[in-house]
């Protein structure tokens, strides 16, 4: 079991991080999804805020967040399905996953206070940079929530340990330079920039984008501490009208069918 | 964020250096057409009774608009760093044109990203910048217009990064874009305030420019920042009506977000999604605004206004007229705004309105909205 300095707790190596777009279809169908994937074993849950311009996700997450969007799903109503999801899992990480704007509209005390009494664990913000993220850091550590990064396979070094230093809970590793997407090969960027990280923390990487099948999780398990699946989880509630709880958990099970 | 840091040096060792310079100005006076006229517009002056209004002429630049002052610049900073691929968004064409253009110039790839709505309201510049040589990509998604076309621009460059520069358009985007695209532009105000001095004597009483992103704006605003006396008017898109959703007034009824890397005043909804916008014009409708205009209102020392669709169209016809110039839809909004303006000005005043381009791309939209006798 690796331990961290907030409560984000992977039981397992390496770990599974699942992400969803909430609201998509619906957001009591995102419930049965998530609740799914924990019982499958997903040890920490990215619950997906949708975004009118999501300019670091691809086609998949941008029509799953078009989608949330048409039900007009809230930074709000998203708060209040984690703490939904809290009261049947407390074992279960959970990580909100957002664009800076809607957290800025609500207010950023008033989301981290909010977020922790719902039991919500650590936030990743997609385009707020460590530059930028003064006030972020304060309020995310008065409020006891792990602030989790990404580090690009293109930060230089010095950005890497400013990265390194202001998270908490784990870093996230992006795999290649682009966007959000399945792909056939997981990038060969990846073990390098975790390698790099390394060297600059003893906070556990978990590394993302790309993919799907249990070969690469696995492959990218062997260097990761973590794996995030997003996309693909995505894909499968969108072909799977009806039934997507039930789809969610056959795939990660057969993600995770590698691992002891 | 190392594409920026990496934009940044390159940005700030060519600004140092006097060589860098000289083959800009070279290429904007022997390329782009520099210095473009400040004309005395005396049928419009004698027309609305009050102040002598000048007119910046940007849409007698080379491609028919200001947007290739930061073409060049920047497409000489890609050659320094030694990328040979450009990709740009475009709302009205003309960045995307002004784009393609350059890039035909110095021999680099070049990939537009254009909002379905906009390439069918814009269709004369799609097919410019097609035979410029550039792939026109039509972006589907959100409103199809250019907040659309910027999140595919920005999903290109993130993952064609190492061998790709983002040539942005507008005073927008993340740091060094709104210094840099500003610095580029400076020529229109430094030109203008060189040219009403001869012509006048004295520094105009007021500037107007319409503002999307808010590049010419800024070009003709900051060469007179300093003179305090000089009124400095932006006039905004007022679209259809006050709703949201049917206008790109964000001084209106825009707060302070995070969109695309910038953070400024901003047209969204209670949740903090940014708001679908309409104007008549595509280069204005943008839901954002440049930083440095933020910041110039809220110091109170420029003002920004609305012009209706109606008001902006009427303005186009008044302007073909009177002075035999047929302006942009977005310049339109600036004439609009002179028309309302200058009556009340004293004769001895002097306003200088910034024509930022032509209107040939608008005729398809100037004829399904007016009825001409």
């Amino acid at each position: 079991m690796i331990q961290f300095v907030m409560p984000l707790t992977f039981h397992n190596k390496p770990a599974l991080v699942a992400y969803v777009t909430c609201g998509d279809p619906d957001l009591a169908t995102t419930r049965e999804i998530v609740l799914a994937a924990i019982a499958a074993g997903a040890d920490v849950v990215e619950l997906g805020v949708p975004f009118s311009d999501p300019v670091a996700d691809g086609p998949v997450i941008q029509r799953a967040s078009e989608r949330a969007l048409q039900q007009r799903t809230t930074l709000g109503q998203v708060l209040k399905l984690a703490s939904e999801i809290r009261e049947h899992s407390q074992s279960a990480g959970l990580v909100v996953f957002s664009y800076l704007n809607p957290i800025l509209r609500m207010g950023m005390e008033k989301f981290c206070k909010i977020a922790r009494a719902a039991g919500v664990d650590g936030v990743l913000v997609t385009d707020l940079p460590v530059e930028e993220a003064g006030e972020y850091l304060s309020a995310t550590q008065a409020n006891d929530l792990a602030p989790i990064f990404l580090a690009a396979p293109t930060s230089p070094d010095d950005r890497l340990k400013r990265i390194a230093e202001a998270s908490r809970g784990f870093v996230y590793a992006v795999s290649r330079t682009g966007v959000t997407g399945v792909r056939d090969r997981v990038a060969g960027d990846a073990e390098k920039l975790v390698r790099r990280l390394r060297k600059l923390t003893k906070l556990p990487v978990a590394v993302g984008f790309g993919v799907s099948t249990a070969e690469q999780f696995a492959q990218v398990g062997r260097f990761a501490d973590a794996v995030v699946v997003g996309s693909a989880i995505v894909r499968m509630v969108e072909g799977n009208p009806k039934r997507e709880a039930e789809a969610v958990m056959e795939f990660v099970k057969e993600l995770l069918r590698n691992r002891a | 964020m190392a594409a920026l840091d990496e934009l940044e040096r390159a940005y700030e060792k060519a600004k140092r250096d006097p060589k860098f310079q000289r083959r800009l100005d070279e290429l904007l006076k022997t390329y782009a057409g520099r210095p473009t006229p400040l004309f005395f517009a005396r049928r419009l002056t004698q027309k609305l009774g009050g102040a002598k209004i000048y007119l910046k002429r940007e849409d007698l630049l080379h491609t028919g608009a200001h947007k290739i002052n930061n073409c060049l610049g920047q497409g000489l900073l890609v050659e320094r760093m030694g990328k040979r691929r450009v990709i740009a968004e475009t709302g009205a064409g003309q960045h995307g044109v002004a784009t393609a253009t350059v890039c035909a110039l110095l021999g680099f790839e070049c990939v537009v990203y254009m909002g379905t709505e906009d390439m069918r309201r814009q269709e004369l510049n799609v097919f410019r910048m097609r035979l410029l040589g550039a792939e026109v990509r039509g972006v589907e998604s959100g409103s199809r217009t250019l907040k659309d076309a910027i999140n595919e621009a920005m999903r290109d460059w993130v993952t064609n990064v190492r061998t790709t520069h983002y040539l942005l358009g507008s005073v927008l985007g993340a740091h060094p874009y709104p210094t840099m695209v500003r610095d580029f532009h400076r020529v229109i105000g430094r030109e203008a305030r060189a040219q009403i001095m001869k012509a006048e004597g004295k520094l105009p009483t007021a500037v107007i420019a319409c503002v999307g992103g808010g590049s010419n704006a800024i070009g003709a605003f900051y060469e007179f920042i300093k003179h305090k006396d000089v009124k400095l008017i932006g006039v905004e898109a007022g679209g259809r009506s006050e709703a949201l959703g049917d206008h790109a007034a964000r001084f209106r009824g825009g707060s302070p977000g995070v969109l695309q890397g910038t953070y400024s005043y901003v047209l969204q909804d209670e949740g903090g999604q940014i708001a679908l916008t309409h104007s008549v014009s595509a280069g204005l409708d943008y839901p954002s605004i440049g930083p440095e205009h933020a910041a110039l209102r809220d110091a109170g020392r420029a003002d920004y206004v609305p012009a209706s669709d109606a008001e902006a169209l009427a303005a186009t016809t008044l302007l073909a007229r009177t002075e035999g110039i047929i302006p942009a839809l977005e310049s339109a909004h600036a004439v609009a705004e002179v028309v309302k303006r200058a009556p009340k000005m004293k004769k001895s005043d002097v306003v200088i309105v910034n024509v930022s381009g032509r209107g040939d791309k608008d005729i398809g939209i100037l004829r399904e909205n007016l009825e001409l006798d």
